[in-house]
Protein backbone atom coordinates (compact mmCIF):
# COMPACT_ATOMS: atom_id res chain seq x y z
CA UNK A 1 0.00 0.00 0.00
CA UNK A 2 2.71 2.47 1.06
CA UNK A 3 4.46 1.72 -2.27
CA UNK A 4 1.46 3.05 -4.19
CA UNK A 5 1.09 6.18 -2.07
CA UNK A 6 3.73 8.41 -3.76
CA UNK A 7 2.48 7.79 -7.34
CA UNK A 8 -1.11 8.29 -6.13
CA UNK A 9 -0.06 11.59 -4.60
CA UNK A 10 1.58 12.59 -7.90
CA UNK A 11 -1.62 11.86 -9.86
CA UNK A 12 -3.63 13.75 -7.27
CA UNK A 13 -1.41 16.81 -7.70
CA UNK A 14 -1.96 16.79 -11.48
CA UNK A 15 -5.72 16.51 -10.96
CA UNK A 16 -5.56 19.39 -8.45
CA UNK A 17 -3.60 21.50 -10.97
CA UNK A 18 -6.23 20.80 -13.65
CA UNK A 19 -8.98 21.82 -11.20
CA UNK A 20 -7.10 25.06 -10.49
CA UNK A 21 -6.79 25.66 -14.23
CA UNK A 22 -10.54 25.05 -14.62
CA UNK A 23 -11.27 27.61 -11.88
CA UNK A 24 -8.82 30.12 -13.36
CA UNK A 25 -10.48 29.86 -16.79
CA UNK A 26 -13.99 30.10 -15.32
CA UNK A 27 -12.91 33.17 -13.34
CA UNK A 28 -11.60 34.74 -16.56
CA UNK A 29 -7.95 34.82 -15.40
CA UNK A 30 -6.92 32.55 -18.28
CA UNK A 31 -8.45 33.15 -21.72
CA UNK A 32 -10.58 30.19 -22.87
CA UNK A 33 -9.34 30.80 -26.46
CA UNK A 34 -5.78 30.09 -25.32
CA UNK A 35 -6.43 27.16 -22.98
CA UNK A 36 -9.79 25.41 -23.17
CA UNK A 37 -11.56 24.13 -20.06
CA UNK A 38 -10.13 20.77 -18.86
CA UNK A 39 -13.71 19.47 -18.67
CA UNK A 40 -14.16 20.37 -22.37
CA UNK A 41 -10.93 18.50 -23.19
CA UNK A 42 -12.31 15.42 -21.43
CA UNK A 43 -15.70 15.88 -23.11
CA UNK A 44 -14.02 15.94 -26.54
CA UNK A 45 -12.63 12.43 -26.08
CA UNK A 46 -15.76 10.46 -27.17
CA UNK A 47 -15.96 12.68 -30.26
CA UNK A 48 -12.26 12.05 -31.02
CA UNK A 49 -12.81 8.32 -30.68
CA UNK A 50 -15.93 8.36 -32.84
CA UNK A 51 -14.97 10.80 -35.60
CA UNK A 52 -11.17 10.98 -35.58
CA UNK A 53 -10.39 7.29 -34.95
CA UNK A 54 -8.16 8.35 -32.09
CA UNK A 55 -7.63 4.80 -30.80
CA UNK A 56 -6.19 3.70 -34.13
CA UNK A 57 -4.04 6.85 -34.24
CA UNK A 58 -2.86 6.22 -30.69
CA UNK A 59 -1.85 2.73 -31.84
CA UNK A 60 -0.03 4.13 -34.90
CA UNK A 61 2.01 6.62 -32.84
CA UNK A 62 2.71 4.01 -30.16
CA UNK A 63 3.72 1.43 -32.78
CA UNK A 64 5.98 3.82 -34.71
CA UNK A 65 7.71 4.91 -31.50
CA UNK A 66 8.05 1.31 -30.32
CA UNK A 67 9.52 0.19 -33.66
CA UNK A 68 12.02 3.08 -33.69
CA UNK A 69 12.88 2.40 -30.04
CA UNK A 70 13.39 -1.34 -30.58
CA UNK A 71 15.55 -0.70 -33.64
CA UNK A 72 17.61 1.80 -31.64
CA UNK A 73 17.94 -0.76 -28.82
CA UNK A 74 19.18 -3.56 -31.07
CA UNK A 75 21.42 -1.49 -33.35
CA UNK A 76 22.53 0.94 -30.61
CA UNK A 77 23.57 -1.66 -28.04
CA UNK A 78 25.39 -3.69 -30.72
CA UNK A 79 27.19 -0.60 -32.04
CA UNK A 80 28.00 0.62 -28.54
CA UNK A 81 29.49 -2.74 -27.58
CA UNK A 82 31.49 -2.91 -30.80
CA UNK A 83 32.88 0.60 -30.29
CA UNK A 84 33.72 -0.20 -26.66
CA UNK A 85 35.48 -3.37 -27.82
CA UNK A 86 37.64 -1.61 -30.43
CA UNK A 87 39.06 1.52 -28.77
CA UNK A 88 40.35 2.96 -32.07
CA UNK A 89 36.89 2.74 -33.60
CA UNK A 90 35.52 4.32 -30.47
CA UNK A 91 37.92 7.26 -30.74
CA UNK A 92 37.00 7.63 -34.40
CA UNK A 93 33.22 7.48 -34.09
CA UNK A 94 32.17 8.47 -30.57
CA UNK A 95 32.35 12.24 -31.30
CA UNK A 96 30.12 11.71 -34.34
CA UNK A 97 27.49 10.01 -32.22
CA UNK A 98 27.70 12.86 -29.69
CA UNK A 99 27.15 15.25 -32.59
CA UNK A 100 24.25 13.16 -33.90
CA UNK A 101 22.64 13.24 -30.44
CA UNK A 102 22.67 17.04 -30.51
CA UNK A 103 21.61 17.46 -34.16
CA UNK A 104 18.00 18.53 -34.92
CA UNK A 105 17.62 15.63 -37.32
CA UNK A 106 13.94 16.31 -37.86
CA UNK A 107 14.93 19.30 -40.03
CA UNK A 108 16.21 16.83 -42.59
CA UNK A 109 12.74 15.32 -43.04
CA UNK A 110 12.46 16.28 -46.75
CA UNK A 111 15.51 14.17 -47.47
CA UNK A 112 13.97 11.18 -45.68
CA UNK A 113 10.70 11.78 -47.56
CA UNK A 114 12.57 11.53 -50.85
CA UNK A 115 14.41 8.41 -49.72
CA UNK A 116 11.54 6.48 -48.13
CA UNK A 117 8.34 8.09 -49.44
CA UNK A 118 5.50 9.59 -47.46
CA UNK A 119 4.89 6.63 -45.19
CA UNK A 120 5.24 5.29 -41.67
CA UNK A 121 8.64 3.98 -42.73
CA UNK A 122 9.98 7.54 -43.09
CA UNK A 123 8.68 8.42 -39.63
CA UNK A 124 10.23 5.31 -38.10
CA UNK A 125 13.59 5.90 -39.81
CA UNK A 126 13.80 9.53 -38.65
CA UNK A 127 12.79 8.58 -35.09
CA UNK A 128 15.30 5.69 -35.11
CA UNK A 129 18.09 7.97 -36.33
CA UNK A 130 17.42 10.42 -33.51
CA UNK A 131 17.07 7.68 -30.88
CA UNK A 132 20.23 5.80 -31.87
CA UNK A 133 22.92 8.14 -30.52
CA UNK A 134 21.92 8.12 -26.82
CA UNK A 135 21.75 4.30 -26.83
CA UNK A 136 25.20 4.01 -28.44
CA UNK A 137 26.78 6.60 -26.12
CA UNK A 138 25.25 5.21 -22.93
CA UNK A 139 26.11 1.62 -23.90
CA UNK A 140 29.75 2.65 -24.36
CA UNK A 141 29.67 4.46 -21.02
CA UNK A 142 27.97 1.53 -19.30
CA UNK A 143 30.64 -0.96 -20.35
CA UNK A 144 33.54 1.50 -19.99
CA UNK A 145 32.75 2.41 -16.40
CA UNK A 146 32.51 -1.15 -15.02
CA UNK A 147 34.76 -1.30 -11.94
CA UNK A 148 37.83 -3.39 -12.89
CA UNK A 149 37.65 -5.24 -9.57
CA UNK A 150 34.35 -6.84 -10.68
CA UNK A 151 36.11 -8.18 -13.77
CA UNK A 152 38.90 -9.49 -11.49
CA UNK A 153 36.23 -11.29 -9.45
CA UNK A 154 35.07 -12.99 -12.65
CA UNK A 155 38.63 -14.02 -13.54
CA UNK A 156 39.41 -15.26 -10.03
CA UNK A 157 36.27 -17.45 -10.18
CA UNK A 158 37.51 -18.77 -13.55
CA UNK A 159 34.35 -17.72 -15.40
CA UNK A 160 34.06 -18.38 -19.11
CA UNK A 161 33.78 -15.37 -21.45
CA UNK A 162 30.05 -16.03 -21.87
CA UNK A 163 29.49 -16.27 -18.09
CA UNK A 164 31.52 -13.11 -17.56
CA UNK A 165 29.38 -11.24 -20.11
CA UNK A 166 26.04 -12.53 -18.85
CA UNK A 167 26.69 -12.40 -15.11
CA UNK A 168 29.06 -9.44 -14.68
CA UNK A 169 29.48 -7.16 -17.69
CA UNK A 170 25.87 -6.94 -18.83
CA UNK A 171 24.22 -6.44 -15.42
CA UNK A 172 26.91 -3.89 -14.49
CA UNK A 173 26.26 -1.93 -17.70
CA UNK A 174 22.45 -2.24 -17.62
CA UNK A 175 21.62 0.87 -15.56
CA UNK A 176 23.51 3.09 -18.03
CA UNK A 177 21.99 1.31 -21.03
CA UNK A 178 18.55 1.96 -19.60
CA UNK A 179 19.36 5.65 -19.17
CA UNK A 180 20.18 5.63 -22.89
CA UNK A 181 16.94 3.81 -23.70
CA UNK A 182 14.85 6.30 -21.73
CA UNK A 183 16.45 9.16 -23.65
CA UNK A 184 16.02 7.22 -26.89
CA UNK A 185 12.29 6.73 -26.39
CA UNK A 186 11.81 10.42 -25.54
CA UNK A 187 13.74 11.40 -28.70
CA UNK A 188 11.81 8.82 -30.76
CA UNK A 189 8.40 9.99 -29.55
CA UNK A 190 9.21 13.68 -30.13
CA UNK A 191 10.33 12.89 -33.65
CA UNK A 192 7.42 10.57 -34.44
CA UNK A 193 4.84 13.14 -33.36
CA UNK A 194 6.81 15.99 -34.94
CA UNK A 195 7.13 14.30 -38.34
CA UNK A 196 3.50 13.11 -38.27
CA UNK A 197 2.61 16.76 -37.69
CA UNK A 198 4.93 18.05 -40.44
CA UNK A 199 4.05 15.58 -43.18
CA UNK A 200 0.40 15.30 -42.10
CA UNK A 201 0.40 11.53 -41.88
CA UNK A 202 -0.81 8.82 -39.53
CA UNK A 203 -1.09 9.12 -35.78
CA UNK A 204 -1.59 11.66 -33.02
CA UNK A 205 0.79 14.23 -34.56
CA UNK A 206 -1.37 14.49 -37.65
CA UNK A 207 -4.49 14.73 -35.51
CA UNK A 208 -3.01 17.61 -33.51
CA UNK A 209 -2.14 19.36 -36.75
CA UNK A 210 -5.63 18.88 -38.19
CA UNK A 211 -7.57 19.81 -35.07
CA UNK A 212 -5.51 22.94 -34.50
CA UNK A 213 -6.12 24.02 -38.07
CA UNK A 214 -9.85 23.57 -37.42
CA UNK A 215 -9.51 25.66 -34.22
CA UNK A 216 -10.79 22.66 -32.26
CA UNK A 217 -8.88 23.65 -29.13
CA UNK A 218 -10.33 21.09 -26.65
CA UNK A 219 -9.63 18.33 -29.19
CA UNK A 220 -6.07 19.59 -29.82
CA UNK A 221 -5.29 19.70 -26.13
CA UNK A 222 -6.87 16.31 -25.53
CA UNK A 223 -4.66 14.85 -28.30
CA UNK A 224 -1.58 16.41 -26.72
CA UNK A 225 -2.68 14.74 -23.47
CA UNK A 226 -2.80 11.41 -25.33
CA UNK A 227 0.81 11.92 -26.48
CA UNK A 228 1.74 12.35 -22.82
CA UNK A 229 -0.04 9.06 -22.10
CA UNK A 230 2.02 7.31 -24.82
CA UNK A 231 5.13 8.64 -23.12
CA UNK A 232 3.94 7.42 -19.70
CA UNK A 233 3.26 3.97 -21.17
CA UNK A 234 6.84 3.76 -22.48
CA UNK A 235 8.19 4.92 -19.15
CA UNK A 236 6.26 2.14 -17.35
CA UNK A 237 7.34 -0.40 -19.95
CA UNK A 238 11.04 0.46 -19.47
CA UNK A 239 10.75 0.53 -15.71
CA UNK A 240 9.16 -2.91 -15.69
CA UNK A 241 11.73 -4.19 -18.19
CA UNK A 242 14.64 -2.96 -16.13
CA UNK A 243 13.26 -4.45 -12.92
CA UNK A 244 12.62 -7.79 -14.62
CA UNK A 245 16.15 -7.92 -16.05
CA UNK A 246 17.73 -6.97 -12.70
CA UNK A 247 15.84 -9.77 -10.96
CA UNK A 248 17.15 -12.30 -13.47
CA UNK A 249 20.79 -11.54 -12.69
CA UNK B 1 55.86 -31.07 8.63
CA UNK B 2 53.23 -31.10 5.85
CA UNK B 3 54.07 -30.20 2.25
CA UNK B 4 53.53 -26.54 1.38
CA UNK B 5 50.12 -25.59 0.00
CA UNK B 6 51.62 -22.59 -1.71
CA UNK B 7 55.17 -22.45 -2.88
CA UNK B 8 56.68 -19.29 -4.31
CA UNK B 9 60.06 -19.71 -5.90
CA UNK B 10 62.20 -16.84 -7.18
CA UNK B 11 59.22 -14.81 -8.36
CA UNK B 12 60.04 -11.54 -10.09
CA UNK B 13 57.73 -9.10 -11.78
CA UNK B 14 58.89 -6.20 -13.89
CA UNK B 15 56.65 -3.61 -15.56
CA UNK B 16 57.95 -2.07 -18.76
CA UNK B 17 61.27 -2.78 -20.52
CA UNK B 18 64.23 -4.31 -18.68
CA UNK B 19 66.41 -1.18 -18.84
CA UNK B 20 63.98 1.54 -17.76
CA UNK B 21 60.89 -0.32 -16.42
CA UNK B 22 59.86 -0.72 -12.79
CA UNK B 23 60.99 -3.79 -10.88
CA UNK B 24 57.95 -4.30 -8.61
CA UNK B 25 58.75 -7.69 -7.06
CA UNK B 26 62.26 -9.10 -7.01
CA UNK B 27 63.14 -12.72 -6.46
CA UNK B 28 60.64 -13.58 -3.72
CA UNK B 29 60.64 -17.12 -2.34
CA UNK B 30 58.52 -18.48 0.48
CA UNK B 31 56.07 -21.28 1.34
CA UNK B 32 52.70 -21.35 3.05
CA UNK B 33 51.82 -24.61 4.80
CA UNK B 34 48.42 -26.19 5.29
CA UNK B 35 46.42 -24.46 8.06
CA UNK B 36 48.86 -21.58 8.43
CA UNK B 37 47.95 -17.90 8.63
CA UNK B 38 50.70 -15.90 6.97
CA UNK B 39 50.78 -12.14 6.50
CA UNK B 40 52.88 -10.18 4.06
CA UNK B 41 53.63 -6.71 5.27
CA UNK B 42 55.46 -3.85 3.63
CA UNK B 43 55.28 -0.12 3.02
CA UNK B 44 53.06 1.35 0.29
CA UNK B 45 54.58 0.75 -3.12
CA UNK B 46 56.53 -2.37 -2.17
CA UNK B 47 54.71 -4.55 -4.70
CA UNK B 48 52.31 -6.26 -2.28
CA UNK B 49 49.32 -5.95 -4.60
CA UNK B 50 51.40 -7.08 -7.59
CA UNK B 51 52.37 -10.16 -5.60
CA UNK B 52 48.69 -10.72 -4.71
CA UNK B 53 47.67 -10.61 -8.38
CA UNK B 54 50.44 -13.07 -9.28
CA UNK B 55 49.48 -15.49 -6.47
CA UNK B 56 45.86 -15.32 -7.64
CA UNK B 57 46.92 -16.09 -11.20
CA UNK B 58 45.64 -12.75 -12.53
CA UNK B 59 49.13 -11.57 -13.52
CA UNK B 60 51.96 -13.79 -14.79
CA UNK B 61 55.35 -13.37 -13.10
CA UNK B 62 58.21 -12.15 -15.32
CA UNK B 63 60.27 -15.02 -13.95
CA UNK B 64 60.11 -17.61 -11.20
CA UNK B 65 57.32 -20.05 -10.41
CA UNK B 66 54.28 -20.19 -8.17
CA UNK B 67 52.82 -23.58 -7.30
CA UNK B 68 49.56 -24.35 -5.52
CA UNK B 69 49.25 -27.92 -4.22
CA UNK B 70 52.18 -28.76 -6.46
CA UNK B 71 50.61 -27.39 -9.69
CA UNK B 72 52.55 -24.54 -11.27
CA UNK B 73 49.89 -21.91 -11.87
CA UNK B 74 49.34 -20.26 -15.25
CA UNK B 75 46.03 -18.60 -14.35
CA UNK B 76 43.52 -18.53 -11.49
CA UNK B 77 43.70 -21.86 -9.61
CA UNK B 78 40.50 -23.51 -8.31
CA UNK B 79 42.07 -24.02 -4.89
CA UNK B 80 42.68 -20.30 -4.43
CA UNK B 81 40.03 -17.79 -3.31
CA UNK B 82 40.68 -14.05 -3.54
CA UNK B 83 39.35 -11.17 -1.43
CA UNK B 84 40.24 -7.86 -3.05
CA UNK B 85 41.29 -4.63 -1.43
CA UNK B 86 38.46 -2.80 -3.12
CA UNK B 87 35.00 -3.93 -2.07
CA UNK B 88 33.79 -6.20 -4.87
CA UNK B 89 30.17 -7.16 -4.16
CA UNK B 90 27.95 -7.38 -7.22
CA UNK B 91 25.64 -4.43 -6.52
CA UNK B 92 22.66 -5.91 -8.39
CA UNK B 93 22.60 -9.05 -6.25
CA UNK B 94 21.29 -9.47 -2.72
CA UNK B 95 23.69 -10.56 0.04
CA UNK B 96 22.65 -14.22 -0.23
CA UNK B 97 22.94 -14.20 -4.04
CA UNK B 98 26.36 -12.58 -3.81
CA UNK B 99 27.58 -15.24 -1.39
CA UNK B 100 25.99 -18.02 -3.47
CA UNK B 101 27.56 -16.67 -6.68
CA UNK B 102 30.48 -19.16 -6.91
CA UNK B 103 28.05 -22.02 -6.19
CA UNK B 104 25.80 -20.79 -9.00
CA UNK B 105 28.79 -20.97 -11.35
CA UNK B 106 29.28 -24.58 -10.29
CA UNK B 107 25.70 -25.22 -11.47
CA UNK B 108 24.25 -25.93 -8.02
CA UNK B 109 20.45 -25.45 -7.82
CA UNK B 110 18.97 -22.40 -6.14
CA UNK B 111 17.67 -23.89 -2.89
CA UNK B 112 20.81 -25.91 -2.23
CA UNK B 113 23.18 -23.03 -2.98
CA UNK B 114 21.14 -20.71 -0.75
CA UNK B 115 21.32 -23.27 2.08
CA UNK B 116 25.06 -23.55 1.66
CA UNK B 117 25.54 -19.79 1.33
CA UNK B 118 23.47 -19.20 4.48
CA UNK B 119 26.16 -20.94 6.54
CA UNK B 120 28.80 -18.49 5.31
CA UNK B 121 26.49 -15.48 5.74
CA UNK B 122 26.12 -16.48 9.39
CA UNK B 123 29.84 -17.18 9.73
CA UNK B 124 30.65 -13.56 8.87
CA UNK B 125 27.88 -12.29 11.15
CA UNK B 126 25.42 -11.06 8.53
CA UNK B 127 22.42 -13.11 9.64
CA UNK B 128 19.24 -11.10 8.96
CA UNK B 129 20.76 -9.20 6.04
CA UNK B 130 20.38 -11.95 3.42
CA UNK B 131 17.83 -10.10 1.29
CA UNK B 132 19.56 -6.70 1.48
CA UNK B 133 21.52 -5.27 -1.41
CA UNK B 134 25.13 -4.06 -1.04
CA UNK B 135 24.07 -0.40 -1.32
CA UNK B 136 22.11 -0.84 1.92
CA UNK B 137 25.16 -2.08 3.87
CA UNK B 138 28.15 -0.36 5.48
CA UNK B 139 31.65 -0.72 4.00
CA UNK B 140 32.63 -3.28 6.66
CA UNK B 141 29.53 -5.36 5.99
CA UNK B 142 30.13 -5.31 2.24
CA UNK B 143 33.69 -6.52 2.74
CA UNK B 144 32.31 -9.34 4.93
CA UNK B 145 29.96 -10.29 2.08
CA UNK B 146 33.03 -10.56 -0.18
CA UNK B 147 34.83 -12.72 2.38
CA UNK B 148 31.76 -14.98 2.71
CA UNK B 149 31.50 -15.25 -1.10
CA UNK B 150 35.13 -16.27 -1.37
CA UNK B 151 34.77 -18.80 1.48
CA UNK B 152 31.63 -20.27 -0.12
CA UNK B 153 33.80 -21.52 -2.99
CA UNK B 154 35.68 -23.58 -0.34
CA UNK B 155 39.19 -22.42 -1.30
CA UNK B 156 42.07 -24.39 0.16
CA UNK B 157 44.06 -21.15 0.17
CA UNK B 158 42.40 -17.83 1.01
CA UNK B 159 44.25 -14.79 -0.37
CA UNK B 160 43.30 -11.40 1.02
CA UNK B 161 44.71 -8.08 -0.20
CA UNK B 162 44.30 -5.43 2.52
CA UNK B 163 40.59 -6.22 2.81
CA UNK B 164 40.13 -3.81 5.71
CA UNK B 165 42.27 -0.96 4.35
CA UNK B 166 39.30 1.31 3.65
CA UNK B 167 37.73 0.81 7.10
CA UNK B 168 38.17 2.66 10.39
CA UNK B 169 40.44 1.29 13.13
CA UNK B 170 37.68 -0.08 15.42
CA UNK B 171 35.95 -1.88 12.56
CA UNK B 172 39.31 -3.28 11.48
CA UNK B 173 40.01 -4.73 14.90
CA UNK B 174 36.55 -6.28 15.14
CA UNK B 175 36.75 -7.67 11.61
CA UNK B 176 40.18 -9.02 12.48
CA UNK B 177 38.45 -10.81 15.33
CA UNK B 178 35.94 -12.22 12.85
CA UNK B 179 38.73 -13.42 10.55
CA UNK B 180 40.42 -15.10 13.55
CA UNK B 181 37.19 -16.87 14.46
CA UNK B 182 36.68 -18.02 10.88
CA UNK B 183 40.25 -19.21 10.61
CA UNK B 184 39.97 -21.15 13.87
CA UNK B 185 36.61 -22.64 12.90
CA UNK B 186 37.51 -23.64 9.34
CA UNK B 187 41.29 -24.15 9.81
CA UNK B 188 41.47 -22.01 6.71
CA UNK B 189 44.93 -21.58 5.24
CA UNK B 190 45.20 -17.85 4.70
CA UNK B 191 47.65 -15.41 3.16
CA UNK B 192 46.90 -11.83 4.14
CA UNK B 193 48.51 -8.85 2.48
CA UNK B 194 48.48 -5.80 4.71
CA UNK B 195 50.31 -2.63 5.68
CA UNK B 196 48.94 -2.72 9.23
CA UNK B 197 51.42 -4.15 11.73
CA UNK B 198 48.80 -4.68 14.45
CA UNK B 199 46.52 -6.51 12.02
CA UNK B 200 49.38 -8.75 10.92
CA UNK B 201 50.46 -9.59 14.47
CA UNK B 202 46.89 -10.08 15.71
CA UNK B 203 46.11 -12.63 13.01
CA UNK B 204 49.26 -14.40 11.85
CA UNK B 205 51.46 -17.37 12.62
CA UNK B 206 54.20 -15.91 10.46
CA UNK B 207 54.80 -12.47 9.01
CA UNK B 208 56.88 -11.86 5.89
CA UNK B 209 58.35 -8.37 5.91
CA UNK B 210 58.99 -6.86 2.47
CA UNK B 211 61.43 -4.15 1.46
CA UNK B 212 60.42 -0.97 -0.33
CA UNK B 213 60.78 -1.07 -4.12
CA UNK B 214 61.85 -3.43 -5.48
CA UNK B 215 59.79 -5.69 -3.20
CA UNK B 216 62.07 -8.32 -1.71
CA UNK B 217 61.65 -10.55 1.29
CA UNK B 218 63.46 -8.78 4.12
CA UNK B 219 62.77 -11.12 7.00
CA UNK B 220 60.31 -13.66 8.36
CA UNK B 221 58.92 -13.07 11.86
CA UNK B 222 57.34 -15.97 13.74
CA UNK B 223 54.47 -14.88 15.99
CA UNK B 224 54.36 -16.92 19.20
CA UNK B 225 51.14 -15.52 20.65
CA UNK B 226 48.92 -18.36 21.92
CA UNK B 227 45.84 -19.43 19.97
CA UNK B 228 42.85 -19.19 20.06
CA UNK B 229 43.21 -15.42 19.91
CA UNK B 230 40.74 -12.57 19.82
CA UNK B 231 40.90 -8.77 19.54
CA UNK B 232 42.04 -8.57 23.23
CA UNK B 233 45.41 -10.02 22.24
CA UNK B 234 46.46 -6.48 21.26
CA UNK B 235 46.76 -5.54 24.95
CA UNK B 236 49.32 -8.27 25.83
CA UNK B 237 53.02 -7.40 26.32
CA UNK B 238 54.11 -10.07 23.80
CA UNK B 239 51.94 -8.39 21.22
CA UNK B 240 53.62 -5.04 21.87
CA UNK B 241 57.06 -6.61 21.65
CA UNK B 242 56.32 -8.27 18.29
CA UNK B 243 54.82 -5.07 16.88
CA UNK B 244 57.96 -3.16 17.99
CA UNK B 245 60.19 -5.77 16.39
CA UNK B 246 58.39 -5.52 13.04
CA UNK B 247 58.21 -1.75 13.20
CA UNK B 248 61.98 -1.52 13.61
CA UNK B 249 62.28 -3.52 10.37
CA UNK B 250 59.61 -1.61 8.53
CA UNK B 251 60.59 1.85 9.67
CA UNK B 252 63.66 1.93 7.46
CA UNK B 253 61.65 0.69 4.44
CA UNK B 254 58.79 3.12 5.05
CA UNK B 255 61.28 6.02 5.31
CA UNK B 256 62.84 4.97 2.01
CA UNK B 257 59.37 4.88 0.48
CA UNK B 258 58.55 8.31 1.81
CA UNK B 259 61.86 9.77 0.62
CA UNK B 260 61.31 8.28 -2.84
CA UNK B 261 57.80 9.71 -3.08
CA UNK B 262 59.06 13.16 -2.02
CA UNK B 263 61.76 13.09 -4.69
CA UNK B 264 59.29 12.13 -7.40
Amino acid sequence: MSRLLPPAFGVLCIVALLCLLQLAIQAGIVDVYIVPLPTDMLASLPRLVEEEHVIRRFGVTFGETLSAGLLALVVGVALGMALQHWPRMRRAFEPWFALLAAAPLVMAYPLFLVLFGRSSLTIIVIAFASALAPVVLKTIEGFATIRPVLIDVGHSLRMTRAQEFRLILLPAALPEIFVGLRLALIFALINVVGVEFLINLGGLGQLISELSERYDLPGTWASIGLVVIVSILFFLLLDGGERWLRKRH
Amino acid sequence: MSAPLLSVDGVTRRFGPETCGVLAVDNMSFDVRQGEFVSIIGPSGCGKSTLFSMLGGLLPPTSGRIAVEGDVITGPHPAVGMVFQEESCLPWRSVIDNVAFPLELEGIGKSERHDRAQHFVELVGLHGFEKRHPAELSGGMRQRVCIARTLAAKPRLLLMDEPFAALDEQTRLLLGDKVLQIQQELHQTTLLITHSITEAVQLSDRILVMTYRPGRLKRIVEVHLPRPRNADVVTSPEFGATVAEIWSDLREEASRGMAASEVS
